[in-house]
């Protein structure tokens, strides 16, 4: 198949309705000539952080007989917001397990004065001791989950730790901790509904996956799944926020549409976006590592807990991520990860790009760093000592069949960033300077797709479609969120069909129209999803070829006249595909064992930091990314998502803290919650290896999430480089710098 | 938006007389309105309890830099785009060109003013220090007539100021020094641009001959209001800059300043930052 | 129920054209370009000036529009996104960002066209300094800016070729 479109920087697809505001985001969409009316929802939320309901007080100066007023009383089916457990409710009746919690929900044509009534709910709560942190939540002083606050726990045993430790020469011991993170995607949360018995439920709004809203709401509202229609509109960033959470506020407006007959519009402010979604999991890790004298990694013994807030959700999951990639690209006979995930009475935490993975790496690189010092090792030898290489086997005993080459990841970064030299350079210059400047590096890998068995389970479907015109448009439930999936999508179909890119169409992603290609998550839709567009595509060229209406060298004209004389004379031209898993990938649920995911992409990030002695603010002034990718299907897309992932890292490594008072987030502006402005960025230069992954398009494999696991380790790793401070949790803010040279001072004398 | 937006009410005075009238007639009713960008966020936030507000957009008469022989004065509404353009400004009073750069967004900056800034009384604001350093006066109309007041000494307290409910901040004087002084300008924010400050320090001094002859240093961000270091001021004038008068100067100010643990920073880090920036500004001086 | 103020009329030029609308003296400019005005280009990201997904021009300065009130738009020029392409031929910002992949999402693109002509009017040929301050009050979380400073740089390299566009 000739490689027209894939390997190049093909225009994105939907950019000219970008870059002219054309684009249609929910807030913009507009109903004009349909009726019924659309008016707009808000949700009244509790401010206790746990408690029993003692009852709902409507204020005076507000009209209620205006309002719409739903509570859990008036949800037709479960009062569920599904996803693995079945403990959250759409609107809490009865109990209050966090602040923010929904319990009313109140619609009005007129928004200001919705919001005065929205202010004029009371929510009496007699309230009961709350705890805030993993230490509470595990020492069971309080149980506010299940027995004992775990929602999950993992275990992962390679060889034997215990009997290991004799093997060593020297341990070394660690805890590190990960703070939450706001996803910050930049267009709010919102979600525009209409519902009736008689019609069902139709949703349009901001969103990463269609069918778990669709799934959400047909047992929200004992419907069947025909009755329930999700329809994708312009997505304004998600990265994992627009996983779990749309589910919730779809219901919400759902249930408003459909106790008032009207068309609801729910469009949350900063404000409200910030106090009540998820977060990424807080974390902390436990590192007891046994190395020989000349730093081979003997036995790592890991210890890996994450807050997951109020409830379950998809804590369970991240938990996986996090646990299987905790010992990192490197080989190691005996390894225990001990994972659990706990409940505190904060909102619930949930997807955020990387997903369990940034926090453990985080901790792990952090600690290499040390491991390697205690050796007399630089971080860069060490690493070399104990790369993964093909035949050895992963934490999980995965064999790694590719031909990874960590070592020469390693030797391009280090010479793109000018390591040694820069280096050597800083050793001389900071003493007596009032600005140090450092260098770190951290080595990753990132698995993409569903692990173990999950993209069997998630059997995803693409089908694709030809129009009289020659024109082909693909049915997917992926959505575009600005990674590119339009346009990569395109340019694989439209090399596998031998068309102009121009002549794809993408369906909007609606679930009354599209199949189920699975979420858009888990760095899984270039690679899984795109996998079966090729093949999809293939098969529709086929469906031609064998008609005996076209050849295989044909142009694009030929293509047209043979689409339109076959829909003619046979009737739509229709393909399907289904996701099949590689040959040999086995995954053991019960001993957390065996191949987590099909392919892993592998990396080596550079950061180059400079910490001012004045103000403690370190600022990070060069980046390299290196990474192996198995094939760039957009050149400029894929470095695009590198590039805005690890800006997303260094806002976690350095500038993004959570403040939480009582459960809440108490900083929930973006005045107070700091992401980097332009003017705070370093250049980040972006390197791609490719060595193709067989069962990806082209070879390629996912890297969406991929740039988040490198920065935060490297830029603490240079932090220590710069000024011999070791800190152990991020965010690395100012202060934190500053009490950490305090006591390094204050420890000298 | 959590505000009742239609209950707000701006109306806009055709002139100064007609404005000063309005305040004349029902004092502490009504307030004024220059560029927003303070009073539209508390509005959005659903935090403006004050209701009924004037526009100065058509009040000329505080528009406009003038330079004269003694002062160069500018007018309430004077944006920060307009202070860093401002030729005169650049060449003798720099510090407060560097605050207007560090305010905001270039967004933030065409709309914000020096006025504004000064009536919103934030001990965070940006330009305050950089206008303690230059001893400047503000000006204070009325019905009754008009007033010079110096701006050190106007913030009584937080978010409280030296001004009667039928006054207007007018005018800001900034008198013209015989010789250049040695400025020196930080913030520390939370980050690189679009920051509340931390700590912000404005420093000048007139040097004769490695002997401090005169010094101002204002800080914000670590007290209540904007502070000018006087006892500070006092401890340095006439002294050379030797390390044991930097220790006995960072000593002073930490008895002096107040600042506060927050969601933005602590205590501890305000006041050492705080002690640092004094430090390299006595050091530049010295150089 | 707190009193309620009369709407005003609020007469102005959006993108070249002559619009009148009826607000409250305190609304938001955006929520006048958005709502009365049907010009949904121009976008909310936070409320409080810190984004710069609201920005405009007024009278040729940028602005956000979120911290506007609508009483000020009175007798203004103001261009939005939707008066920056000349029909269907995209201003050289625009086929920049485009060209350069300097959207991703898309939501701050508009804000963020917007900055970077106002920045280019303050200097034709910004360097790197320049442009970062300039494009600092509008946040982005998907590019990291990289692809938006090549964006602003490319569209210097186009512009001479370009017609000036009016202010």
């Amino acid at each position: 198949m000739k490689e027209k479109f894939l390997g190049h920087s093909v225009v994105r697809k939907e950019g000219r309705e970008k870059v002219t505001g054309r684009a249609r985001y929910v807030d913009d969409l507009a109903f004009p000539d349909a009726s019924p009316e659309m008016i707009h929802g808000a949700t009244v939320r509790s401010s206790v952080a746990r408690g029993r309901i003692l009852g709902i007080r409507y204020g005076d100066g507000i009209p209620w007989h205006e309002f719409t007023i739903v509570t859990a009383a008036d949800i037709p089916g479960k009062n569920e917001i599904t996803l693995i457990e079945h403990d959250q409710p759409c609107l809490a009746a009865g109990m209050i397990h966090h602040p923010e919690e929904p319990v009313v929900l109140l619609a009005h044509p007129d928004r200001y004065l919705l919001e005065q009534a929205r202010q004029a709910v009371h929510i009496d709560v007699e309230p009961l001791p709350a705890i805030f942190t993993i230490e509470d939540s595990l020492s069971g002083r309080e149980i506010i989950w299940g027995k004992d606050n775990v929602f999950k726990s993992y275990r992962v045993n390679k060889g034997d730790v215990d009997s290991a430790w004799a093997r060593a020469d020297v341990i070394v011991e660690g805890e590190y901790r990960t703070g939450a993170q706001e996803q910050l995607y930049i267009e709010n949360q919102g979600m525009v509904a209409l519902a009736s018995p008689a019609d069902g439920v139709t949703l349009w709004g901001s969103m990463q996956c269609p069918y778990y809203v669709h799934k959400a709401l047909t047992l929200l509202f004992g419907l069947p799944a025909e009755k329930i229609r999700v329809i994708q509109a312009e997505t304004g960033g998600g990265f994992g926020g627009k996983e779990e959470y749309p589910s919730m506020i779809a219901a919400h407006a759902a249930l408003l549409a459909w106790k008032s007959g009207k068309r609801v519009k729910i469009v949350y402010d900063r404000a409200e976006d910030m106090a009540a979604t998820t977060k990424r999991h807080p974390s902390r890790t436990r590192h007891r590592t046994g190395v020989t004298r000349d730093g081979k990694l003997v036995a790592m013994d890991i210890d890996f807990v994450i807050d997951g807030g109020a409830y379950a959700t998809l804590s369970a999951v991240v938990l996986s991520r996090g646990t299987i990639h905790a010992a990192g690209p490197y080989s190691c006979p005996n390894v225990r990860i001990r994972a659990q995930t706990v409940a505190t009475n904060a909102p619930p935490h949930g997807a955020f790009r990387g997903f369990g993975a940034p926090q453990s790496i985080f901790a792990l690189e952090r600690h290499l760093d040390q491991v390697a010092r205690a050796v007399h090792l630089t971080p860069e030898e060490f690493r070399r000592r104990n790369f993964i290489r093909k035949g050895q086997t992963t934490a999980t005993g995965q064999v790694i069949h590719e031909d990874v080459d960590l070592n020469a990841l390693l030797d391009r970064a280090l010479r793109e960033s000018d390591y040694h030299a820069k280096l050597e350079r800083f050793a001389r210059e900071n003493p007596g300077a009032a600005v140090k400047r450092g260098m770190g590096l951290a080595c990753f890998c990132h698995g993409a797709g569903f692990t173990g068995s999950g993209e069997v389970t998630l059997a995803s479907v693409v089908e694709m479609e030809a129009t009289r015109e020659g024109c082909v448009r693909i049915l997917a439930a992926s959505t575009e969120i600005g990674q590119g999936t339009n346009t990569i999508f395109s340019q694989i179909a439209a090399d596998a069909l031998g068309i102009g890119c121009d002549r794809i169409e993408i369906a909007q992603p609606d679930t009354g129209a599209v199949p189920n290609s699975g979420p858009t998550v888990a760095s899984r839709t270039a690679m899984i999803v795109g996998k079966l567009v090729e093949e999809a595509a293939l098969a529709l060229k086929r469906t031609l070829l064998e008609s005996g209406l076209l050849n295989d060298a044909c142009t694009e004209e030929e293509f047209a006249r043979a689409c339109q004389s076959y829909i003619e004379t046979r009737g739509p031209l229709r393909s399907r595909s289904q996701y099949e898993p590689p040959p040999g990938l086995h995954w053991d649920d019960a001993t957390y064992s065996g191949d987590a995911y099909g392919a892993y992409a592998w990396a080596v990030y550079v950061a180059e930091v400079a910490v001012d002695t004045v103000t403690f603010e370190a600022r990070v002034t060069d980046f390299v990314a290196v990474q192996e990718v198995g094939k760039a299907i957009n050149p400029a897309l894929a470095a695009g998502q590198i590039e805005g992932g690890v800006a997303q890292a260094i806002g976690m490594a350095l500038y993004e803290n959570v403040v939480w008072r009582e459960g809440r987030m108490a900083n929930g502006q973006m005045t107070n919650y700091i992401m980097p402005t332009a003017a705070d960025v370093p250049p980040i230069r972006v390197f791609f290896e490719e060595q193709p992954y067989p069962f990806g398009p082209h070879g390629a494999k996912g890297i969406g999430e991929l740039p988040m696991d490198g920065p935060a380790p490297a830029i603490l790793n240079a932090i220590e480089n710069a000024t011999d401070i070791c800190l152990r949790e991020i965010p690395a803010t100012p202060e934190n710098i500053m009490e950490a040279m305090t006591e390094k001072v204050g420890a000298h004398g | 938006m959590r505000a009742n937006v239609p209950s707000y009410d701006l109306r806009v005075p055709e002139n100064l007389p007609e404005a000063l009238a309005l305040l004349a007639r029902e004092p502490g009713t009504w307030q004024p309105f220059a560029g927003g960008t303070d009073l539209m966020v508390l509005l959005e936030a659903g935090k403006l309890a004050q209701k009924r507000f004037f526009s100065l957009a058509k009040l000329a008469e505080l528009r406009g830099i003038e330079v004269t022989a003694d002062a160069v004065t500018l007018g309430a509404l004077t944006t920060y785009t307009a202070v860093r353009n401002d030729p005169a400004l650049q060449a003798e009073f720099p510090l407060l060109c560097s605050a207007a750069r560090e305010t905001g967004g270039i967004a933030t900056q065409n709309r914000g003013t020096l006025g504004g800034n000064i009536a919103n009384a934030s001990p965070a604001a940006d330009s305050p220090p950089a206008l303690l350093a230059y001893d400047a006066e503000l000006e204070l109309i009325s019905q009754r007539g008009a007033r010079w007041t110096p701006y050190h000494g106007f913030h009584t307290g937080y978010k409280k100021m030296q001004i009667a409910p039928d006054e207007l901040l007018g005018r800001i004087r900034l008198p013209r020094r015989a010789r250049p002084w040695r400025q020196y300008y930080r913030k520390v924010g939370t980050r690189k641009a679009q920051a509340i400050s931390k700590v912000c320090f404005a420093g000048a001094a007139r040097m004769e001959a490695g002997t401090i002859g005169d010094i101002r240093i204002a800080l914000g961000s670590i007290a209540p209001i904007v502070l000018r270091a006087v006892k500070t001021e006092d401890a340095l004038r006439g002294k050379r800059i030797t390390p044991a008068a930097i220790s006995a100067a960072q000593e002073c100010l930490a008895g002096k300043i107040a600042p506060i643990d927050d969601i933005r920073s602590t205590a501890r880090y305000r006041l050492r930052v705080a002690q640092n920036l004094l430090e390299e500004f006595l050091l530049q001086l010295a150089r | 129920m707190a009193d309620t103020v009369a709407k005003i009329k609020i007469a102005c030029t959006v993108n070249g054209e002559r619009r009148s609308v009826q607000a409250y003296p305190m609304a938001r400019l955006l929520d006048v370009l958005r709502e009365e005005m049907h010009l949904t280009g121009t976008k909310e990201g936070c409320g409080e000036g810190e984004c710069g997904a609201c920005a405009v021009l007024l009278d040729g300065a940028i602005v956000n529009s979120c911290l506007v009130p609508a009483i000020d738009a009175g007798g203004a020029e103001i261009r939005t996104i939707e008066g920056i392409a000349g029909g269907e031929q995209l201003h050289a910002v625009q086929a920049a960002f485009l060209e350069c992949g300097g959207a991703q999402c898309g939501i701050c693109t508009p804000g963020m066209v917007i900055a970077a002509l106002a920045l280019l009017d303050r200097y034709p040929h910004p360097g790197d300094a320049e442009i970062r301050e300039g494009l600092a009050g509008n946040l982005c979380r998907c590019t990291g800016y990289q692809k938006i400073f090549a964006s602003v740089v490319r569209a210097c390299e186009a512009r001479p070729a370009q017609p000036e566009k009016k202010r």
